[in-house]
């Protein structure tokens, strides 16, 4: 149990600093968005496991169960919102903030 | 205690941890809108600062890894229930606490700092955004210290009871839980914020 903990905490603290340094030290690097999002992701795991223990879990098990289906909702929610509303944005990129403006407005009268 | 209400105590908290499990997956679902819209809103900055122009980096590491060290000595005071040993279970709590308001105090005087030289929620949906997202998880963290100091008095003063145990057994996932949603907000609000 104690092991558990140390070990968590270890990985944890080395997950932490290696992403701080890399980024305070790359700031312009084109892979550093990705390297990051695999760096919390690791993080996310090692926590999972070694801090809140959901893999030893006995009998039906309801957390892992819950916790995949909250992970496809906010996957949803997240990379959803992320999707549309840059699409939006670059749909109404060659529109100047006067011309999305006045094209909203047209847009409007006309009705829905 | 006989082998019976040793089970019994057992089920019983294996039941209501399931519940309160099923609460923290919700609450994972309130940050993940709140991500979601800092995501969407982050280069929306209204000719204010962006995120890379008022973060201060060092803070935000040392307020990471106090949290990050708290939720260790909050699995320190978590064996110490295993073991009965109300001693490490108070001080683990008391390092806990410690921790915790320290990396509450960092993050006030943040926004503090902030608002004051005009960069609040008002000035860019940007920054409405951040506030909202990380001071959601800031009040997060201010509820928990809350229930830690009431749970701690309570141990303090009438010793390590089963109903106490499962309390704390609650307490111990739902201050894990809010380190590793801080993960994230280091990771997509300041580190990702900082990439140009």
């Amino acid at each position: 149990m104690m092991q558990k903990y140390i070990t968590g905490f270890a990985l944890s603290l080395a997950l932490t600093l290696v992403a701080y340094f890399l980024v305070i030290n790359n700031e312009t690097h084109p892979w550093m968005l990705v390297v990051l999002g695999v760096l919390a992701a690791t993080q996310l795991a090692v926590q999972l496991l070694y801090f809140l223990h959901l893999d030893d879990e006995v009998g039906p098990r309801l957390k892992q169960l819950s916790f995949w289906f909250m992970a496809l909702i906010l996957l949803i929610i997240v990379v959803g919102s992320i999707w549309i509303m840059n699409n939006l944005n670059e749909r109404m990129m060659h529109f100047s903030p006067t011309e999305k403006n006045q094209y909203m407005l047209t847009e409007y009268d006309k009705g829905f | 205690m006989n082998n019976e209400s040793v089970t019994e105590n057992k089920s019983l908290l294996s039941r209501t941890s399931v519940g309160f499990w099923l609460y923290l997956m919700t609450d994972c679902l309130l940050f993940a809108t709140l991500f979601a819209t800092f995501a969407v809103l982050r280069d929306a900055t209204a000719g204010g600062p962006a995120g890379r122009d008022i973060y201060e980096m060092p803070l935000v590491l040392a307020e990471t890894l106090i949290l990050l060290t708290s939720s260790f000595t909050c699995g320190l005071a978590l064996i110490g229930l295993a073991t009965k040993n109300k001693r490490q279970v108070l001080y683990g709590l008391l390092a806990t606490f410690v921790l915790g308001a320290a990396f509450l105090f960092i993050e006030v005087s943040e926004f503090v700092k902030l608002i004051g030289e005009g960069h609040g929620p008002q000035a860019s949906a940007f920054l409405s955004a951040f506030f909202a997202l990380v001071g959601m998880h800031g009040l997060h963290v201010f509820v928990g210290l809350l229930w830690l100091s009431v749970l701690a008095l309570t141990i303090w003063r009438r010793g390590i009871t089963d109903k106490l145990t499962r309390q704390l057994t609650l307490f111990g996932l739902f201050w894990h839980f809010l380190d590793l949603i801080w993960i994230f907000v280091f990771t997509v609000v300041y580190l990702m914020g900082i990439v140009k």
